[in-house]
C-alpha cells in the first residue's frame, strides 16, 4: 500500500473533483483517492502505478504539466496557500511601498532577475506587478523583499472566491455545532428547573456532587463552543477595547462563577440564594452561536447583488490563437486575443467585434430588458450573454481593467459607506460596550442596597442579563446592512452608486436638471428636412453639403454624411476645407466657394440670406437650420435634429409624479429648446446656456434652496454633476469609472433616475427601521433587564431570555434588510419585461 | 461588609471607565517603508495603533484570520476609504492622509477598532 500526492490544476468545483475521482478510479490499483480542491492537489493510495495516475490525470484535463521548478512552487503553495500558477502564465502581484515612477524600474529589475521570468511589468496605478514565465511566486515576493518592497501574489479570482465560500460554510457549520453543544446541555437544565427540580444546592447531599458535575459539562461548553468569546474577549480587553464577546464572555461566565461558588462553598451563600445558573451559561452560549449562525447566513443574502455580479464573470475563453482554437481560463486572456463566442455563452472578456453579428443580453450590466444588437466595430462586455449568432471580438480590457471588474470593485467599496444618517449609531456603538459595563455593575450595586433577599442571586441575575441583552450588532449592524443591500439592488438595475452618502441625499431631492444633449435626447443628431431655392434640387444641396462634411468629424456631419449615403448620393472631392468651431465649415468646389453653418456666421461672410421663414420652422420643431451658401447667396437649408430618447417623455412624468420639478438645460437657442421640452414634457427649460456655466446655473438653484440632481454624460457636465448635490452620470452601455458623478446609470434610460430615487428612498427607510428597531430595543432591554420593573410588577429578566432576545434583535436587522431585495423601484419595469418576454 | 461590596462596586466602575477610555489604547506601531501588517483575529487588529505622516502613502496589509462576519471590512472613518477583508487572505489597504489628525478605523459595526494618527 502506498499514497501518492499528485498536484492538479484548474480543478474548482465538485463536478471537477469527481471527473479527477472518475478517471483515476479507473486506474488498476488504485484505492482510495481524495480530492483537495483547496490545496489543487489528489491524494490516491493504493498500489497503482505513478506513471498511470499521472497520465489518466493528464487525459482528464486536470493534470500538471512537470515543470522543473515545480518542486518549490508547490512548496511555496503550501507555505502560502496563494499562488495560482503552475505551468507558466502571469502571475500578478501586488506590491506595497511603492511611490515613485523609480521604485518601479527597481521592482522591475528585481523581478526581472528572477530566474525562469520571462518578463516582468509593474503598474503603479494600483500597485500591481505581472510577471510572464516559469518563475515560483515565492522567489518573485523574496526578489521584490530585498528590492524594499512588499509583494503579495493575487489569487486567481475564482478558486479564491470558492476558498472564501468554502471557510464561510465552515464557519457556519462549526456555529450550529456550537448551537447543538450549548443548547444540548442547557435546554435539559432548564426543563429540569421548568418541571419542577431543584436547582438549588443542599450542602452535604448527593446534590452538591450532581451540581458539580454540571458544572465541570457547563465550563466544557464555555471552553469549546464558548471559547471564541472568552479568547476575543481577553484580547480585546488587553487592548483597552471592548466587544461583543465582551459582554457574552463576562455574562455566562458570571453566571457560572457565581453557581460555583455556590455549589463549592455552599456556606458562604445565604441559603435562599443557594440558587444555580449553570443552565443560563449554556444556553446563552447556544442561542448567541445560533444567532450568528443565522445572521452568517443572513448576510450572505445581502450580499447577492456582488455574488450575481461575481457570478456573472466566465471562466474560461474559446480563444483563437496559432491558427488553433483553444479553451483557456479567462484570466490568461490578454488584450488583442480574438475570442471567439456561441450562442448561450458568456462574453469573457471587455472587447470590440470583429466578426459575425448577434444579440446580448446586456440586462445584467445595465439593467436594460432588451437585447441588443452587435456586429463588427460594436464593443462587447465580459459578463454579458449572447443570445443569438456567433461572434469572434478582439479582447480590449482583460482582468481588472473589464467593466463587470470595476463594477464589483465600485459597489463592494460604496457598500462600505455610510451615509450621515448612521453616525450617530456609529458614535454610539464606539462606547456602548463599556457603557453597558457600567450599568451593570450600577444594577448590581442597587439590587444589592435596595433590593429584596437574597441580594447576591438577584445582583448576579440583574448584572447578567444586562450584560446579555445588550446588543451592539443591531446598532452596529443597521445602516450597513441595508446600504449593502440598497447599492446592491441598485447595481442590479443598472445603477452604480458611488457613495453611501448618495443614497441619503437622493432620496430628498426635490429638483432635477436633465441635460439635453445625450440625456433626454438620443445623442445621434439625424437630418430631417431638405430645403433648396428655386433653381436647385433637394439631392443637389445634399450632396454639396456631403462633399463639404466629408472631410469633418462633428456629430451634425456624421447626421448628414449618413443621409447623403441613404439617398446613394456620393460626395464630389472639395478643396481648401476649413472648419470653423461653432460657426461652420466652408471649402472650394468647381471654382466656387461653399459654405455651410449657422446663420449668424454667414450673416457675418454678407452671404445673402434666403428661405428664413422655413428655417424658422425647422427650429421650432426643434431641429437645427444649417445654411449651405454657394459664393455669396444661400442655396439650401438643412435640418438636423436629435430625437429625444423613446422613454424619456415616460420617464420625465415618473420624476414629476414623484414631485420633482424637473429643468432642461442645454446651450441650443431658445425656439429648438421650448421644442424638445414640449416632446420631453419638462416643467421649464434653461436655454443657452454655455458649458461651462452649467454648474453656474446649478449653483444658482442651490441657492434658491432647492436640492438639485444634475443628470448629465459625464464629461461636459462634469462641473456640474460635482456642483449638484447628486450628479447623475449618463453612461452609455457600459461606461462606468465616471468619477464626476455619484451615480452612474449604465442603462442610458431615464428612468434610472426615478429608479435610483425610489431604491434611495426605501433605503433610507429601511435603514430608518433598523435603526429605530435597535435603539429601542436596547434602551428598553437594558432597563427591564437591571430590573426597572421589579418594583411595580415583580419582573425581573431570565438571563436566557435575554440570549435569545439578544440574538433575535440582531437577525432581525439582518433580516429587515434583506426585505430590501424585493423592492421593485417602479411599475415600467414590469411592463418592460412583459415586452420583453413577447418578444 | 456592606460598604466593602459597595466601594468594591464603584471601584470596579471607576477601573472600567480609566481601562477603557481614559489610558493609552495599545501598542503603537510606526509605519515603516509606509508599510504595516496588520492582524485581524479575535476581536481586535494587531497593532491597533498606527503612526503615519501626513502626505505619506500608506500600505496597510490587513490579515484576517476571524471568520465572524463582524471582521468582514474595515472602514476608515474620515478618510472615505473601505475594503473587503476576505477570510484567510491579506488584503492590502493603500491610503494616503493628507491632513494630520486622528482617524478611527473600525469595522463596519464598530466592534474592532483602531486608530490611525497622522503627524
Amino acid at each position: 500500500m502506498r499514497t501518492h500526492h499528485l498536484p492538479i490544476q484548474g480543478a474548482t468545483c465538485q463536478g471537477c473533483a469527481n471527473k479527477i475521482r472518475t478517471a483515476l478510479g479507473a486506474v488498476p490499483g488504485a484505492d482510495e483517492i481524495q480530492v483537495d480542491l483547496d490545496g489543487q492537489e489528489v491524494t490516491v493510495r493504493g498500489d497503482a502505478r505513478p506513471e498511470a495516475l499521472t497520465r489518466a490525470l493528464a487525459e482528464s484535463g486536470y493534470g500538471v504539466e512537470p515543470a522543473p521548478e515545480s518542486e518549490s512552487e508547490s512548496e511555496s503553495e503550501s507555505e502560502d496557500s496563494d499562488s495560482t500558477q503552475s505551468g507558466g502564465g502571469d502571475i500578478q502581484l501586488s506590491i506595497t511601498g511603492a511611490t515613485c515612477a523609480s521604485c518601479v524600474r527597481s521592482i522591475e529589475t528585481a523581478l526581472g532577475g528572477v530566474p525562469g521570468v520571462r518578463e516582468a511589468s509593474m503598474n503603479l496605478a494600483d500597485h500591481s506587478a505581472r510577471v510572464s514565465g516559469q518563475a515560483a511566486p515565492r522567489d518573485l515576493i523574496r526578489a521584490v523583499e530585498s528590492a524594499g518592497y512588499g509583494a503579495s501574489v493575487v489569487d486567481d479570482p475564482h478558486r479564491a472566491d470558492q476558498q472564501r465560500e468554502a471557510r464561510e460554510q465552515a464557519h457556519y457549520r462549526q456555529l450550529l455545532r456550537h448551537t447543538g453543544y450549548g443548547l444540548g446541555v442547557g435546554a435539559p437544565l432548564m426543563l429540569w428547573g421548568l418541571l419542577g427540580g431543584s436547582m438549588t444546592v443542599q450542602p452535604g447531599t448527593a446534590s452538591q456532587a450532581a451540581w458539580l458535575a454540571v458544572g465541570l459539562i457547563t465550563l466544557a461548553v464555555l471552553a469549546v463552543p464558548g471559547r471564541p468569546f472568552f479568547v476575543g474577549a481577553w484580547k480585546a480587553l488587553r487592548h483597552h477595547n471592548a466587544n461583543m464577546d465582551t459582554l457574552i464572555a463576562l455574562g455566562t461566565g458570571t453566571a457560572w462563577l457565581y453557581s460555583m461558588v455556590v455549589v463549592l462553598a455552599p456556606g458562604l451563600v445565604p441559603e435562599a440564594a443557594r440558587h444555580v445558573y449553570f443552565e443560563a451559561s449554556a444556553m446563552i452560549i447556544g442561542l448567541i452561536s445560533l444567532g450568528l449562525a443565522l445572521e452568517v447566513r443572513a448576510r450572505g443574502k445581502t450580499s447577492a447583488a456582488v455574488k450575481r455580479l461575481l457570478d456573472l464573470r466566465a471562466k474560461t475563453a474559446r480563444v483563437l490563437r496559432d491558427g488553433g482554437e483553444q479553451d483557456i481560463p479567462v484570466e490568461q486572456v490578454v488584450a488583442g486575443d480574438r475570442v471567439r463566442v456561441r450562442p448561450g455563452e458568456k462574453i469573457a472578456v471587455d472587447g470590440e467585434v470583429e466578426e459575425g453579428s448577434s444579440r446580448l443580453d446586456e440586462s445584467m450590466l445595465t439593467g436594460e430588458p432588451m437585447p441588443v444588437a452587435k456586429g463588427p466595430g460594436d464593443s462587447v462586455a465580459a459578463g454579458t450573454l449572447n443570445e443569438g449568432g456567433t461572434l469572434i471580438y478582439r479582447a480590449t480590457r482583460v482582468g481588472a481593467d473589464t467593466a463587470l471588474a470595476q463594477i464589483i470593485e465600485l459597489v463592494k467599496k460604496a457598500q462600505g459607506t455610510k451615509p450621515p444618517i448612521g453616525r450617530l449609531a456609529d458614535q454610539v456603538s464606539a462606547v456602548f460596550v463599556p457603557t453597558i459595563m457600567l450599568i451593570a455593575v450600577a444594577a448590581a450595586l442597587v439590587w444589592f442596597n435596595v433590593g429584596p433577599q437574597p441580594p447576591f442571586s438577584h445582583m448576579m441575575v440583574a448584572a447578567t442579563t444586562v450584560l446579555i441583552i445588550a446588543c451592539p450588532c443591531a446598532l452596529g449592524l443597521a445602516t450597513p446592512m441595508s446600504v449593502m443591500v440598497g447599492v446592491g439592488k441598485a447595481a442590479e438595475y443598472g445603477i452604480l452608486i458611488r457613495q453611501g452618502e448618495a443614497l441619503q441625499t437622493a432620496a430628498d431631492l426635490d429638483t432635477v436638471v436633465l441635460d439635453k444633449t445625450g440625456t433626454i435626447t438620443e445623442g445621434r443628431p439625424a437630418l430631417t428636412r431638405v430645403l433648396a431655392v428655386d433653381g436647385e434640387t433637394e439631392e443637389e444641396v445634399l450632396t454639396l453639403a456631403a462633399s463639404l462634411e466629408a472631410g469633418s468629424e462633428h456629430p451634425l456631419a456624421r447626421a448628414i454624411m449618413t443621409a447623403a449615403e441613404e439617398r446613394g448620393l456620393s460626395p464630389r472631392s472639395v478643396s481648401d476645407f476649413q472648419a470653423l468651431n461653432g460657426k461652420g465649415v466652408s471649402a472650394r468646389l468647381d471654382g466656387a466657394t461653399l459654405r455651410l453653418g449657422n446663420r449668424r456666421w454667414l450673416e457675418q461672410q454678407d452671404v445673402t440670406l434666403a428661405l428664413e421663414d422655413q428655417a424658422a420652422g425647422l427650429s421650432k420643431d426643434a431641429a437645427t437650420p444649417l445654411f449651405l451658401a454657394r459664393d455669396d447667396r444661400v442655396i439650401g437649408v438643412l435640418g438636423v435634429a436629435d430625437r429625444i430618447k423613446d422613454d424619456a417623455a415616460d420617464a420625465i412624468r415618473r420624476l414629476r409624479e414623484r414631485g420633482l420639478r424637473v429643468i432642461m438645460i442645454t446651450g441650443d437657442i431658445q425656439a429648438s429648446a421650448d421644442a424638445i421640452a414640449r416632446q420631453a414634457g419638462v416643467d421649464e427649460v434653461l436655454a443657452e446656456v454655455l458649458p461651462e456655466d452649467k454648474a453656474r446655473e446649478v449653483k444658482r438653484l442651490q441657492g434658491d434652496g432647492a436640492k438639485v440632481a444634475m443628470v448629465g454624460d459625464g464629461i461636459n457636465d462634469a462641473p456640474a454633476l460635482a456642483q449638484a448635490d447628486v450628479g447623475f452620470a449618463i453612461g452609455t452601455g457600459t461606461d462606468v469609472a465616471i468619477e464626476s458623478a455619484a451615480i452612474t446609470l449604465m442603462s442610458g434610460s431615464l428612468h434610472g433616475v426615478a429608479d435610483a430615487m425610489a431604491i434611495s428612498r426605501a433605503t433610507l427607510g429601511n435603514i430608518k427601521q433598523n435603526l429605530f428597531g435597535a435603539f429601542v430595543y436596547n434602551s428598553l432591554g437594558v432597563p427591564v433587564a437591571a430590573g426597572l420593573l421589579y418594583p411595580f410588577t415583580g419582573w425581573l429578566l431570565s438571563p436566557v431570555i435575554a440570549g435569545a432576545a439578544m440574538s433575535l434583535s440582531s437577525v432581525t436587522v439582518v433580516s429587515n434588510a434583506n426585505r430590501l431585495r424585493f423592492f421593485k423601484p417602479g411599475k415600467h419595469r414590469a411592463d418592460q419585461e412583459r415586452s420583453r418576454a413577447a418578444v | 461588609m456592606n460598604w466593602l461590596i459597595n466601594l468594591s462596586g464603584l471601584a470596579l466602575m471607576a477601573l472600567i471607565v480609566w481601562w477603557f477610555w481614559l489610558s493609552g489604547a495599545g501598542k503603537t506601531r510606526r509605519a515603516t517603508h509606509g508599510t504595516v501588517d496588520i492582524v485581524v483575529d479575535d476581536g481586535v487588529y494587531e497593532p491597533a495603533v498606527i503612526e503615519s505622516n501626513a502626505g505619506e502613502p500608506l500600505s496597510l496589509r490587513f490579515e484576517r484570520r476571524d471568520a465572524s462576519p463582524c471582521a468582514e471590512q474595515v472602514v476608515f472613518h474620515g478618510l472615505d476609504v473601505s475594503e473587503y477583508l476576505p477570510v484567510g487572505e491579506t488584503t492590502t489597504v493603500t491610503l494616503t492622509p493628507e491632513q494630520p489628525g486622528t482617524y478611527r478605523f473600525t469595522c463596519q459595526m464598530n466592534m474592532y477598532q483602531g486608530k490611525l494618527i497622522v503627524h
